[in-house]
């Protein structure tokens, strides 16, 4: 247990401690080499370049050099990422055994490791973070702390302002203020609806009731989306100090985050925040002595999409199968065992102590109109600089693909972007100029989702995109209503049916009517929203469509029963390699003459097409 | 009070009301589909969806509350559409096997298609494939045919308070299954037969007997009787279009003789036996410090149930069979010697309202007379289908008598099939042996009624007698967690497995959910049979005349061997999972 004046004592020496970490070129001869323990770099071994690390200092009995897992910096990409500071100096894809040279190098001789440099898309090297185009344009709110302190170690987060929030509101605010601090910033919901942040806190602290609960939904779910995971492997606490927050303002003394089982570093990360924060006398009663009680639970969901709609979530919390509630009534009033309950997305917690710390007026500063502050997204498809970026509301699409990204790999087109995951719908490139912000996604037919963000070339065909996300949605559908549970069902099989080349005149119209019953008809968000990949590649991309059933055309040549493959004779040179290569003997000819494919026997593999050294083989 | 419009016609409801409610009280219907008033209320199967102005997406009047001032639109071209997508969708996943389902014409899916003209399905795609689970004795579950409004699944858990069916599996994979998708048979079912009741279309159904019985029928070797359960002479006119609580008791057996059994009793008989023998049981305790409460065992649902669930308390139910199989062992010994008939060719037919009287048949200790007391269970249902299929005009047949020497029956015995029917009856023959006094009063109001759970404590001649009245698995479950936790000092315990009793049995004509909604189907079968019993010249059962030839000529004293060796059976505990496997 810590009294607040302790905490506050840990907080400035820390501060000073740590201010290598965001301060370029500190004077201090103390060096922490950061390296990125989010799930992306753990997965390409960083827990073993950490312990390398480690084990080299010790061996070596080099003093004065800490080894400090971190968050995610962002560019997954280049990963795993090793930062040193206080220099900044980025190392990209480094590998466990690249430690020893850093270590000899730069730690003991103060000489960069070129080779392990990053190099930008237009292949300048880069020495430090900052320098990368694929920060320039970012601005970090949510993700502040993410890659710059060890998530596991409360001293560390309570250096960078950590629990001063807390003890802002619980000294010198009235739950009201909090509220009202809240609703001027113009925080929108950042699980994707975008619905006032103050406004749900506002009807929660209304809703009459003795009990009243605060739930967290980090049960991201999209295809492609790591935002709320990557907030919580990178920094947990912001997050239980803003769901403390919430309690505060709203009345509840008791949290719960629901996480799915599948983020198991997340939950580590979090329950260890929490067990911290206990200890530290910040989570527990009466808080500080001020008579604020708060007691936080971690909620292991089992990965169903459907559990990320807050009444299914509730539904699960409460043991029992995830399926979704009607609404009215709405979880303010009536949610978790039927309590007035809180209930947002990581993202949004993520961004509350900042506004408490720095000013209403300061977070709306930033954004559109309507839509304020940062957004995070997980820029992932073909795009060259795939990761975690958070970026002001109102950037341009164009923007994020093309300055941040890095634009498209290979040399191929830009086609269009997905926002929403399977709730949402594409973007093409007449529309890349358009504002990142709830109201002009929506306006073109998307939305701005939790934050996954697709980014397509021409090599992808948009009938096959929408036949992939309704097969996650068909997956990932409760069952509980008809529309959601045989609509979507009816929908793939349309779609399925086009894309091996059987469709037929009217089923456009069809999908269309079945697609706008799903909408209207479906009892929660995810049936609501299940049709709107088909609708929106309908409305951009008809054409692709109707060749798929008109002429049996798949333009991309990703569907593989349309595919009719055959070899240019101006451009084979009877090479003999394709023959050689195709699995089932599709393909005969004589060395130096033009080689034949055999249909019926062809099973479009493609080996053919990436073997032939002359390009002659065609689709 | 809340002020709304509903198609341009404004209507006054009170607070809390569903728009489908305030719908209905102008005459306005909307259709539904998962729809159970009181049961299954969460909005799923997307039938009944409306336009409310103002808001995005459909509303869901089932559920949807009316709000002041509201602006409802029932039958939009935009909400004629969804609905027959929805249709259209349900229908392609279902086994449209009509012509061959037992519920070709009392289906609600089939209604719904005929009243939006289904002339195509649209949608057609690929459909779910489910083995028919037959195992039971008692009920069959063709999940080809589920539509899965999940109405059996909120009755199981919501009003039996059992859960033995639920959803499992996640989208167009969902099914409604059991626990490990074993059989009814080998999990905690208790065969009551209520799911089977709120089913619209027809994926639970009983395990048939009408073959056995036309078979049976068919057999000139057998001597072939029929005996009718005391509810199901008030419900059976409800499959042939006649009022609800109509007693049919006279074409019922009419129309028994005219398809061919050799003698047609009234297991209301049986049931004066049972109160004979019960009341003898539980005076025989309450006199001489016997287990108490004594808990009746004439529903074999709730016999079941108290097995799988609460063992410890076998030794407080009453060892008497249910009349039925009380009155099949009778047929089969006394009956048989006085006949001169060879009991081995005597087949007995029990009609019954209820389902788990076809599990019951089967049990073990349930051939008094070395045979089967009972060869075949139909219910009122398949009685129904029976007379259909012999073509005969129900509705206007002459009445008729049972048989002698054993369709002599008691106001008493008619009682037995509603709630506080078998107390009450019990209670007129035990005040009188305890009291030594002749009773002109014998209406006990306070055991009376539809509630589901009634107390009464009784003054005989200074000795209080404190009973309780439950109907509904749920309901017993609280009465038996009272017993179980000593919190209660009843001594007469009266449970009926089905809510309201057996009128409201799991074999019993079914109501749609409409017909539910509106009607008060429990109080008018029940209302029925308290006519009968007021209309008896006779009402204690131990003074019908029949018993007492019968005691004097065959079986002695009630509670003594010969009755032990025919009218009283055994209990089991049993596993409520089998874990084998």
């Amino acid at each position: 247990m810590k009294t607040l004046e302790e905490i506050n004592k840990i907080r400035e020496e820390k501060r000073k401690e740590l201010d290598l970490r965001v301060n370029v070129g500190a004077s201090t001869h103390e060096k922490h080499i950061l390296v990125c323990h989010g799930t992306g770099c753990t997965s390409s071994k960083s827990p073993k370049i950490i312990e390398n690390f480690k084990k080299i200092i010790q061996e070596k009995n080099i003093e004065n050099v800490r080894v400090i897992q971190t968050g995610c910096f962002g560019l997954c990409a280049k990963g795993p990422i090793v930062i040193i500071r206080p220099e900044d100096v980025f190392y990209a894809m480094v590998k466990p055994e690249d430690c020893e040279e850093i270590i000899e190098k730069h730690i003991q001789n103060g000489e960069i490791v070129q080779r392990l440099l990053c190099k930008d898309v237009d292949n300048t090297t880069v020495k430090q973070l900052d320098e990368l185009n694929f920060y320039k344009k970012q601005k970090r709110i949510a993700l502040k702390n993410c890659g710059v302190i060890d998530p596991e170690n409360i001293e560390e987060y309570i250096a960078f302002d950590g629990y001063k929030a807390l003890e802002k509101v619980l000294f010198n605010m009235t739950a009201d203020e909090v509220i009202e601090e809240i609703t001027n910033s113009g925080l929108r919901g950042r699980g994707g609806a975008g619905f006032p942040t103050g406004k749900k806190w506002s009807f929660t602290k209304m809703a009459k009731g003795e009990q009243k609960y605060v739930v967290c939904n980090a049960d991201e779910g999209d295809p492609g989306a790591f935002m709320d995971r990557s907030i919580l492997e990178g920094d947990p606490h912001c997050v239980v100090e803003a769901m403390m927050i919430a309690g505060f303002a709203v009345g509840a003394n008791k949290g719960y985050i629901y996480v799915r089982a599948e983020y198991p570093i997340a939950v580590k990360r979090f329950q260890k925040a929490i067990d911290s924060a206990k200890e530290y006398g910040i989570l527990g009663k009466n808080i500080w002595n001020t008579g604020f009680d708060f007691d936080l639970e971690v909620r292991l969901g089992a990965g169903a999409f459907v559990c990320g709609e807050e009444t299914a979530l509730l539904e699960s919390i409460e043991g029992r199968r995830g399926q979704p509630r009607l609404k009215p009534p709405f979880p303010a009033n009536e949610g978790l065992f039927g309590k007035p309950t809180l209930i947002n997305n990581v993202e949004t917690y993520a961004n509350i102590t900042k506004i408490i710390l720095n000013g209403a007026e300061w977070y709306s500063s930033i954004g559109t109109e309507k839509s304020k502050g940062t957004k995070v997204f997980a820029l992932g498809g073909n795009v060259n600089n795939t990761g975690l970026v958070e970026v002001p509301m109102g950037v341009t699409l164009r923007e994020i693909v093309f300055d941040i990204g890095g634009g498209i790999p290979n040399g191929r087109e830009f086609k269009a972007a997905q926002t929403g995951g399977p709730s949402g719908g594409c973007i093409t490139a007449e529309h890349l100029d358009t504002p990142i912000d709830y109201e002009s996604l929506q306006a073109i037919g998307s939305m701005m989702g939790s934050g996954g963000l697709i980014v397509m070339d021409d090599s992808k065909c948009m009938v096959n995109l929408a036949k992939f996300y309704l097969g996650f949605t068909v997956d990932e559908s409760c069952g509980k209503c008809t529309p959601c549970r045989i609509g979507t069902k009816r929908l793939l099989e349309l779609l399925t049916k086009i894309t091996e080349g059987n469709g037929e005149d009217g089923d456009i119209e069809k999908l269309e009517r079945l697609c706008s019953n799903i909408q209207k008809a479906s009892v929660c968000g995810l049936g609501q929203t299940a049709p709107n990949p088909v609708l929106s590649t309908i409305k951009y991309f008809r054409e692709e469509y109707r060749e798929h059933i008109d002429h049996k055309q798949c333009r991309a040549g990703e569907c593989k029963a349309l595919m009719k493959l055959h070899i240019d004779s101006e451009l084979c040179k009877g090479c003999g390699l394709c023959k050689r290569n195709c699995p089932v003997d599709a393909i005969s000819g004589e060395v130096k003459q033009t080689h034949v494919i055999d249909e019926d026997k062809c099973i479009k593999c493609g080996t053919c097409i990436n073997k032939c050294p002359f390009h002659a083989i065609k689709n | 009070m809340v002020n709304l419009t509903i198609n341009g016609r404004n209507v006054e409801v009170e607070e809390g009301t569903t728009i489908l409610e305030a719908a209905k009280k102008i005459n306005i219907d909307i259709p539904t589909l998962c729809f159970l008033k009181d049961v299954n209320e969460i909005g799923d199967c997307r039938m009944c969806v409306v336009e409310v102005e103002g808001r995005r997406g459909f509303a869901t009047s089932c559920i949807q509350k009316v709000e002041e001032g509201m602006v409802v639109k029932t039958n939009t071209p935009a909400v004629i559409e969804a609905r027959r997508i929805v249709l259209d969708l349900i229908l392609s996943n279902h086994d449209r096997e009509c012509l061959t389902c037992t519920r070709n014409g009392t289906c609600e899916l089939q209604k719904l298609a005929q009243e939006f003209y289904v002339d195509e399905i649209k949608y057609q795609g690929e459909r779910n494939r489910h083995e028919i689970d037959d195992i039971s004795p008692a009920i069959v579950r063709d999940f080809n045919k589920c539509i899965l409004c999940r109405r059996c699944v909120a009755t199981c858990k919501k009003v039996q308070g059992i859960g033995a069916i639920d959803c499992t599996e996640r989208g167009f994979q969902s099914t409604v299954s059991t626990y490990k998708n074993k059989s009814l048979n080998d999990v905690n079912c208790t065969f009551c037969g209520q799911c089977i009741e709120a089913c619209p279309v027809g994926a639970l159904k009983e395990k048939d007997g009408t073959v056995a019985v036309w078979n049976a029928l068919k057999d000139e070797d057998k001597y072939v009787v029929v005996q009718t359960a005391p509810a199901v002479r008030v419900a059976l006119g409800e499959e042939f279009g006649m009022e609800i609580g109509t007693n049919v008791q006279g074409k019922m057996v009419s129309s028994l003789k005219q398809m061919g059994f050799d003698k047609v009793f009234d297991t209301n008989t049986g049931a004066d036996f049972t109160i004979v023998e019960e009341g003898n049981e539980f005076l025989s305790r309450f006199q001489n410090s016997g287990t108490l409460p004594m808990i009746t065992s004439c529903s074999p649902g709730w016999v079941r149930y108290m097995e799988l669930n609460y063992p410890e308390l076998i030794p407080n139910l009453s060892t008497c069979k249910s009349p039925h199989q009380m009155f099949g062992a009778l047929i089969k010994s006394y009956y048989a010697e006085k006949m001169n008939i060879d009991p081995s060719k005597i087949f007995v037919v029990s009609v019954m309202p209820c389902i788990a009287k076809k599990f019951e048949r089967t049990r073990d200790d349930m051939q008094g007379a070395g045979y089967d007391d009972v060869d075949s269970v139909i219910t009122t249902r398949e009685l129904a289908r029976m007379i259909k299929q012999a073509h005969i005009d129900f509705v206007n047949l002459e009445d008729a008598e049972f048989d002698d020497p054993m369709g002599e029956a008691t106001g008493a015995a008619a009682i037995f099939g509603t709630t506080g029917g078998v107390m009450e009856a019990a209670l007129r023959t035990v005040q009188e042996k305890v009291t030594g006094n002749h009773f002109e009063k014998l209406e006990y109001e306070e055991i009376r009624g539809q509630k589901g759970i009634k107390r009464a404590t009784l003054n005989m001649n200074g000795t209080e007698v404190k009973v309780v009245v439950a109907s509904g698995l749920k309901n017993a479950q609280i009465i038996m967690n009272e017993i179980k936790e000593g919190k209660a000092d009843y001594q007469f315990v009266e449970i009926m497995a089905c809510p309201g009793g057996c009128v409201m049995g799991g074999g019993q004509p079914i109501r749609t959910s409409k017909e539910r909604a509106n009607i008060d189907i429990r109080a008018k079968r029940a209302n029925a049979l308290y006519t009968i019993d007021e209309k008896s010249t006779i009402r204690k059962s131990h003074e019908n005349p029949v018993l007492k030839k019968i005691y004097e000529e065959y079986l002695g004293q009630p509670g003594g061997h010969k009755s032990h060796e025919l009218l009283h059976t055994s209990y089991i505990e049993r596993e409520k999972y089998k874990l084998d496997n």
